[in-house]
């Protein structure tokens, strides 16, 4: 199975990793050549220096075959763009990505993208942590 | 008429400052405190700072009324992009415009329907290719969403099809010639129509038929 990961920071690094090492065979696109470090000098999968939304680089990272893209880069809106490009324009099965603010990452996921929104979890465990403690 | 404006930058000040002359309303929204700064001492109310992709902010812009038209004017496609589908799908926008920075990100904004779209460098590069034609095609006009475009050339001396009837012509499927101007004078050909030396010749065609409809007309 091919996996494609947009953006390698620390959450796309370890995605990354985690799929490589059960079985993936990974792909991982980042604007910085830096990002390689946090692969580790282990890594075999393969490595593209560049912006997630340049389509040439993407066709050459191998999106047109890929089974699933994760698209975790630090912009909300640049992730957005790409994924739904994965969807449509390369018809990629899978297509993860990651939304920070949570009023985008709710609309888009009625649209049909599947969205990891972590402030939206993150409110969500605090709101509980701190209502957990209330008396009943 | 209501316009938004997202980014106020060269683009959008200008828009701004065009469209509040000739007497429409308009709010403006520009994130960078430096740059807001500045405006605000222009145009007052008609500025808004924030983050153009944020929903409370275009909200607070007036979205939800909604406006006639958007417009989104950043220097970053993909905030463009973003705010054109929000503007149409999420708030009822009917006229979105959309400007783009880098070209290449032209395919984006026509998978995701964000259209009109307006490109500096785009246009400058039409007007050269009107001013110095490519190989003796000059663009015209692009209608994208139809895809087609309609082009203009030249019949010279040289050319392949000089002398000859357009119907005898072997025009590339999805090519067709719409108007044919001889001596200054411009007729809708038929195929009896004969091609002369100095006429020129529009064609309507879908994109990438050009090299085709080129070697037809000019070349042998």
């Amino acid at each position: 199975m091919k996996a494609l990961v947009i953006g390698s920071g620390r959450v796309g690094s370890a995605v990354a990793l985690q799929l490589g090492g059960s079985g993936w065979d990974v792909t991982v696109l980042d604007e910085n050549e830096d990002a390689l470090g946090r692969l580790g000098d282990s890594w075999t999968g393969g490595f593209v220096v560049g912006h997630g939304m340049d389509l040439k680089l993407l066709r050459e990272a191998g999106i047109e075959d890929a089974d699933a893209v994760v698209v975790t880069t630090d912009g909300d809106n640049t992730n957005l763009v790409i994924a739904q490009a994965a969807q449509k324009m390369f018809e990629v099965p899978t297509v993860i990505v990651r939304v920070l603010d949570p009023a985008r990452a709710q609309f888009y996921a009625t649209r049909g993208l599947r969205i990891v929104c972590p402030t939206a979890s993150a409110i969500e465990t605090l709101v509980g942590a701190v209502r957990a403690t209330e008396p009943r | 008429m209501y316009v938004l404006i997202a980014g106020g930058g060269k683009v959008g000040t200008n828009l701004t400052r065009s469209l509040l002359a000739t007497g429409h309303e308009v709010t403006m929204i520009e994130q960078r405190p430096y740059r807001f700064q500045m405006l605000e001492a222009e145009f007052e109310h008609q500025v808004l700072r924030g983050d153009a992709t944020e929903l409370f902010v275009l909200e607070r812009a007036g979205i939800k009324r909604p406006p006639d038209l958007l417009v989104a004017a950043t220097g970053d496609d993909e905030d463009n992009i973003i705010i054109g589908q929000l503007a149409r799908d999420r708030y009822g926008v009917e006229r979105v415009i959309a400007r783009i920075n880098d070209p290449r990100n032209q395919p984006y904004f026509d998978l995701l329907g964000v259209s009109p779209t307006v490109s500096a460098t785009g246009a400058i590069m039409g007007l050269i290719e009107h001013e110095v034609p490519d190989h003796g095609l000059i663009h015209l006009l692009e209608l994208r969403k139809e895809n087609l475009e309609i082009v203009e050339l030249t019949i010279d001396d040289h050319a392949a099809a000089k002398g000859k009837r357009v119907g005898a012509l072997k025009l590339p499927d999805g090519a067709r010639i719409i108007s044919v101007v001889h001596n200054g004078t411009a007729e809708i050909p038929d195929d009896q129509t004969q091609l002369h030396g100095g006429d020129q010749v529009l064609a309507i065609l879908e994109p990438g038929k050009e090299d085709e409809l080129r070697r037809v007309l000019l070349r042998g």
